[in-house]
Order: C-alpha cells, then structure tokens, then sequence
C-alpha cells in the first residue's frame, strides 16, 4: 500500500531517468555515424531522423532553424526548453525523486539528486563541443547507476514495481521509435529483404548503428554468429526476450511488476499487457514484416501509451 | 563599552571550563584541515539535498534552493545549565497548552483579570471554531520550538531569556539532527574527547508523541505528515521526519473526508488516517472553514476534527499563545496556572498598544528591538542600533499608523560564540532553539537548534536573513 501519488512521483522518476539515457544513446549513435565519410545530404538525414524519433523536428525547426549538427546536440542535449532534452529528463527525474524522497533509499536519492547536479558541469557546452560522446557516455553511466542502485538497495515493495514499471515501459516505448525510425529512412515502407541496395557497406554501418544505439552489436555477433541482416537486427531487438532492451524483455518486466502491484480495478490492464506480452513471445518477425514493419511498430507505440494511460488510471490517479 | 557575553571565551586570555577540551583540540588543527572540512560539509549537504527554499525568490532555477551555512564550531552548554533550561522549558510549555486549552473553554485566565479580553479575543489568531473543542490530553502544542538567547549583563555574567515561543509549526529540528551527524561524520575524534549527549532518537519521542493522541478506538494509529508540497521552504525537514518516522508524507491532495472519517488515496484504495502531523498552516488546512481557495489542506478535515475522529498535531488555534502580544503575559500564566515561579525569564517588553509604552518607545526607537506582532522569520521588525535615520523615520511612522501592531524590547547583547567566517575565526551572535515535544508525557532531546549571524554585529539569525546554523552539545556530567 501506498500514497497514488508516490507512486506516480516514482513511475515518473524512472521513466525521465531512463529517457535521458536512451536519448544519449541515439545521439551518441548518431554523432559516430556522422564522423564517417558520407553525403552532406546523407549527415542530414541522421539528424533529421533522430529528431522525429522524440516528434521535435518541428519544435526544433521554430526555435533553430536548418539542421546543423552543434545545433542539434545543444538543443537536445542542454537546452531546456526542449521537454525531452538530456537537461530537462534530468531535472524532471530529480524533481519525480525530490518529491518522494523519503519513500526513496538514501542511495537513490542521492544518486539521482547528485546527477542533476554535476550535469550542468559535465555537459558544458565545451565539452559537448570538444568531446559529446564523453557527456553521453556519462549519462549512460549516470542511468545505470541509478538502476544499479535501485536494484541493490531498494525494499522490493510497490515502490520497486513502480520504478521497473516506469524504466521498461519508457524503454519499450524508445526501442520501438529508433527502429521505427532508422527502418523507415532505410526504406520507406519496410517489408523485408532490401529493394535497393545501394552497397553493402552503407548497409552495414546503418544497421549496427542501430544495434550500437542499444548496445547490441556484440550481442547480435553472439546471437546470430552472421553478417549484420536488417531482418535478424528486427527480430533481435523486438522479439528476443534475453535481449535486455528488445520489446519482448521490455514487456515481460513490464507485466511481470505489474502482476506483483495488481488491484481490484487493473484486471483490464494486466489483461492487455498479458495479450501484449504473448503476441511478442509468440510471434514471428517474417509475419510482422510481411503485414509492415511501421505500421506494426505505431500499433504497438499506441498499445504501450495505452498500457501507460491504464496504470495511471488504476493506480496513480485520485480514487473517491 | 557595551557588555558582551562569549560562549567559549570568559576573557582574552580565559576560556571557559566546559570549552577548555575543545579549544585545546582546536589550536591543534591546521587551518587548512578545517577549511577542507568546511568543504566536505557543503558538498554532502549539498547531495544529500539539505537546502531550503527562500521566499520572495523569482529565481526559478537553482537559485531558489539554498543551502544554510554550517559552521563547524559547535556550541557547547554545560550540563547544569541544560538540566535548569530543561525544567524552564517544561513548565513554560506546560502553562502555555493549559493557557490555550483555557482560552477555549472556560477563560479563567481572562475572568482572574490577568490577560485583557481583547487580547485574546479579537486576536486574529483566536479560532471561535475551536470553543468547547477537546483535544486528546487536553495539549494543544505538541511540538513546540521555545526560541531562547543569553544576553550579557553589565558584570560581564550572562542570562538566558526566552525570547519567543513557537506553538504552531516549529521548523529546524531537521538541522539539528543532520548538523550532529555532519559533525560526527567530520570530527569523529571530537565525540571520543567529549561526552556529548545524544539527540538522534528525535524521530522516535515524535512518533511516540504523536501517536499518544491517535483517536482512543485505534489500536495501530496511522500518522501522516501533511505538508505544503515541495516548493513549501521546510519541505525537506517535512520529508526528512516522515522518513525517520517512518510514516507516509502526504500533501492536500492524497486526503478526502468520507463519512467522518480522514482517509489518504493509495494504491489500494482508500486508508484511513488517525494522526496528522500537519505542517501547513491553521488558515490552510480546510477550505470549507477557513481559507475558500485554499489547495494545501483538506475539505472536511475541521469537521472530523471536532468529532474527534482525527487527531492534528499542533491543534488548531495554537497561534492564540505565541503571538508577541501574548508574550509578556507568560511569566503570570505560569504563576496562574502551576503556581509556580517561572525559571526561565522573559525579555522586559513594551506594549505599542498601551499608550505610555508607545510614547516610550517612540523617544527610544534607536535603541530598541521593535516586531511586528505576528511578524516571523525576521522579516518586518527593526532593530534600532543597527538602522540608519530614514530606517527609523520610516518605521516611526508605520509604528504611529498602526500601534497594535507592535511591540519592543531593549536591544539585548546577545551572546556570541567563535565562528568561521572569510577572515577566519571570529565571534557571531548566536540563539538557541530547544524542541518541547508533549503527548501524555512532556519530552526533549537535549539542546536544540543553535543559529548562528554570520554577518559582523547582526542580530538577525534566520536562515532566510542569511543566518547559519552549528552543532549543538549538552555535555554530560
């Protein structure tokens, strides 16, 4: 048993956190792939794609106008007008955390509140300048910390599932939009084996970057022990349940908690999560691409925003 | 020579006798070990998230949150001079919650014809709603801060008088406590050399004290802390005792009154709550009585209250007790109400309502203390010494507009007490805040909370002044 709002100040905290992380990560990605040899056009392109992964290629457009790489890592990265900057995640989840910081243990909460504060100083704009991949490197760290030292120090109460709520549906959440995006730059509509293969070298660094993104490239190696195939990068990160940032693991963890807090009105929650869960443990990833990969993806980004809309509802929201 | 009282040091050349291990274990210390320390102080309280909100602060950034200065000189009280302070502290808080509970039931005190009627009645701080109400124990301020200061006298001696009371939502305690574990963690060879009476069992006689009021059907009570939010200044004090406490921190919002009964929203639906140790304000705390607007209490809650199916700690319409105008009655409610003669002394006060004090006063305004009656945290008062002629022209004429409003009291020569400062160590007016808890028993830990002026010469201690705060030690026998 616990305040609604506590739990909701902790799904929160743990969802930011984990934001901030997966947005390192892509950006991170992203600036390795764009110190290789490529088209002006191609640079661009990256860019453009990682801003509509977070749906800010207009925000960004308004406030800064034409991509240009600095540009996008202050924006993303420190600015805080930008609700879903590095900066702003931070902030949100200390705040989550300041909220609720006697449900939390003192490691936690240290942790978190010592994060947002060395951020200003680790993400100066000289050090993004000089060496960004050194301040996503640090948030990643920061991020694991957290997780570390929620796993290690935390009673495994309510509070706990909320925390693992939060992180993993935030992750299901991020996972689907980077292959939603980097699958559609590659080829419109995604259905399978490349139409247009420009080189395989291009092939190549487009798909382990993604894998790279979710720290994957050397699970894939150990997974498949095969060249790098868009098809097998798909099913690794949707479907793999022991892929610890594909959507199958994301929405195990997810059920598997949600299980442990269940309530009198989550029944129609925990069912939709239980449907959500087998589709994935049960399905094929040569059936998702023949029905389109995007447009499988955006049903399940509006079931995982609907799952996230339950919780709220059954859990986090005032109950007369 | 205006006389002055230090807390270490009896003279240039003498220090007095229950400093005399410590200042020996201070000249041995490198400068530079003490300002390494002063470091490590700031960095944890900064992580650990020890910081405070100041009003008035547009800032919406960093800037609004604060750390008080702690300074590593702790100041020490011998334990005769704790055991007599301890014994004033009880009666004077004993009289006190018999003085409210009079005030809302029979006004013996007002019938006896030593407290004026209007006093008490048309104070702002009276709450009609409280009449013929009965609260658990009949003890309305359950944690109370009795602020209290030592004043040099002209022989060079020094006396401790209470300076003011705090009946309604006493705040700091939460410094005193992690001032004592930021000194134990820094000087840890400091608690070997000196036997310091322990304070960290705080959070315990609160929870003790709190659920000693819980409605009498209730055998497990659930106390809350209810506080403003966390934006409110004391929020991390308010967090901070809920933990030790172990006990939910709710706000406005996770309360709903059914059926006569307070309940908290949860996980799990609905769970009833018996004890709120509130830490919002009387106008605040139910929108239906008093503040319409308000969104940081309850509706319904005053109800409930009055059933005796919730308990608050501090009960409503404590403010009648601790309001500066009530003060300089203390003393006689002591004699009143214990028969007793007071321990601890009060400051001589004038009364700007009374027409001969007023014009007093208005002759001596340069030399004395002059507050607003509900005035706090220091805002609103003029200290005269200290001010400059328009200052005082400009006070004159509030003072003349608005009598009540004020009361004065001579410029008192506070102690002092050794201080880090940026020119090194120096001596600063000091005050002292002891906590008096009362549930079926009245309680204390030993010493309080010492603040500290950081500025040369200023009397001004609070933190949002820019005051600072230090360790305090009762030595044991």
């Amino acid at each position: 048993m616990m305040l609604s709002r506590t739990a909701d100040h902790l799904f929160w905290m743990a969802r930011y956190m984990e934001r901030a992380e997966n947005t390192a990560r892509m950006l991170d990605v992203n600036y390795q792939t764009s110190l290789l040899p490529q088209s002006a056009e191609a640079a661009e392109q990256g860019w453009r794609g990682l801003l509509s992964i977070s749906e800010l290629r207009f925000d960004y457009a308004k406030r800064y106008g034409a991509i240009d790489p600095r540009a996008v890592l202050d924006y993303m990265v420190r600015d805080e007008r930008n609700p879903s900057s590095i900066a702003s995640c931070l902030r949100a989840a200390r705040e989550n955390a300041r909220a609720v910081r006697g449900t939390l243990t003192t490691e936690v909460w240290e942790t978190t509140n010592q994060t947002w504060l060395e951020f200003s100083r680790v993400s100066s704009s000289s050090t993004l300048r000089r060496d960004p991949s050194a301040v996503f490197e640090w948030v990643k760290f920061r991020s694991h910390l957290s997780r570390g030292v929620s796993v290690g120090t935390m009673l495994q109460d309510e509070a706990f599932h909320f925390v693992r709520i939060g992180s993993f549906l935030e992750r299901a959440d991020n996972t689907a939009r980077l292959l939603d995006v980097k699958f559609h730059s590659a080829d419109g509509e995604y259905h399978g084996a490349l139409q247009r293969r420009d080189s395989l070298e291009q092939d190549f660094y487009h798909w382990s970057s993604i894998l790279r993104t979710v720290s994957a490239f050397e699970v894939y190696r150990k997974v498949y022990r095969n060249v790098i195939q868009p098809e097998k990068v798909a099913e690794l990160l949707m479907l793999r349940p022991d892929m610890p940032r594909s959507l199958a693991a994301c929405v195990n963890e997810v059920l598997l908690n949600l299980r442990m807090v269940a309530n009198e009105q989550s029944g129609d929650t925990l069912r939709r999560a239980g449907r959500l869960q087998s589709e994935l443990q049960y399905g094929r990833i040569d059936e998702i691409l023949a029905t389109g990969l995007h447009a499988y993806l955006t049903q399940f980004l509006d079931r995982i925003g609907d799952l996230g809309a339950g919780i709220s509802r059954d859990f986090l929201v005032a109950v007369h | 020579m205006r006389p002055s009282f230090d807390e270490m040091n009896a003279s240039r050349t003498t220090v007095r006798e229950h400093y005399r291990t410590y200042e020996r274990w201070l000249a041995r210390q490198p400068a530079e070990l003490m300002s390494a320390r002063r470091e490590e102080a700031e960095v944890i309280f900064r992580r650990v998230g020890i910081t405070f909100a100041v009003y008035g602060d547009k800032d919406a950034g960093e800037g609004t949150e604060r750390l008080i200065p702690f300074d590593l000189i702790p100041r020490v009280i011998p334990a005769h001079e704790w055991r007599d302070m301890e014994r004033g502290l009880r009666q004077r808080v004993m009289a006190l919650n018999r003085f409210i509970h009079d005030v809302y039931h029979g006004q013996e005190i007002i019938k006896a014809g030593i407290v004026p009627a209007e006093q008490v009645l048309r104070n702002a701080q009276f709450r009609p709603e409280m009449i013929n109400v009965d609260v658990p124990g009949g003890v309305y301020s359950l944690i109370a801060g009795i602020d209290i200061v030592r004043a040099a006298n002209a022989d060079g001696s020094g006396t401790y008088y209470v300076l003011e009371d705090n009946l309604r939502v006493p705040s700091g305690v939460s410094y005193m406590l992690e001032n004592r574990k930021m000194m134990m963690r820094l000087f840890p060879d400091l608690f070997s050399e000196h036997r310091v009476a322990p304070v960290e069992h705080y959070p315990d006689l609160l929870l003790d004290t709190l659920r000693s009021v819980a409605p009498g059907s209730v055998n497990e009570p659930t106390v809350v802390v209810l506080t403003p939010g966390m934006h409110n200044s004391a929020y991390f004090e308010h967090a901070f005792l809920a933990q030790q406490m172990g006990v939910e921190l709710v706000e406005g919002q996770d309360l709903f009154v059914r059926d006569n009964f307070v309940y908290m929203r949860t996980t799990r639906g609905a769970k009833r709550v018996d004890v709120i140790y509130r830490r919002v304000d009387d106008d605040f705390l139910d929108p239906l009585v008093f503040r319409p607007n308000s969104t940081l209490g309850c509706a319904g809650l005053l109800s409930v209250y009055r059933s005796g199916n919730v308990a608050l700690a501090n009960a409503i319409g404590t403010g009648v007790a601790d309001d500066k105008s009530i003060y300089p009655y203390v003393p006689k409610m002591i004699e009143f109400y214990l028969g007793e003669k007071p321990v601890l002394q009060n400051v001589p006060t004038h009364l700007c309502r009374v027409d001969e004090d007023l014009k007093y006063v208005l002759d001596h305004l340069d030399e004395l203390v002059v507050k607003e009656v509900h005035g706090a945290g220091g805002y609103g008062m003029l200290v005269g010494p200290a001010a400059s002629k328009d200052e005082i022209a400009r006070f004159r004429s509030q003072l003349i507009a608005n009598p009540t409003n004020y009361i004065a009291q001579p410029t008192l020569a506070l102690s002092t007490c050794p201080t880090f400062v940026e020119a090194g160590i120096a001596p600063r007016h000091i005050d002292l805040r002891p906590f008096v808890l009362s549930g079926k028993t009245v309680q204390m830990v030993p010493g309080g909370l010492t603040r500290v002026a950081l500025k040369a010469g200023s009397l001004v201690v609070n933190s949002s002044q820019g005051g600072g705060t230090k360790d305090t030690w009762v030595l044991e026998d």
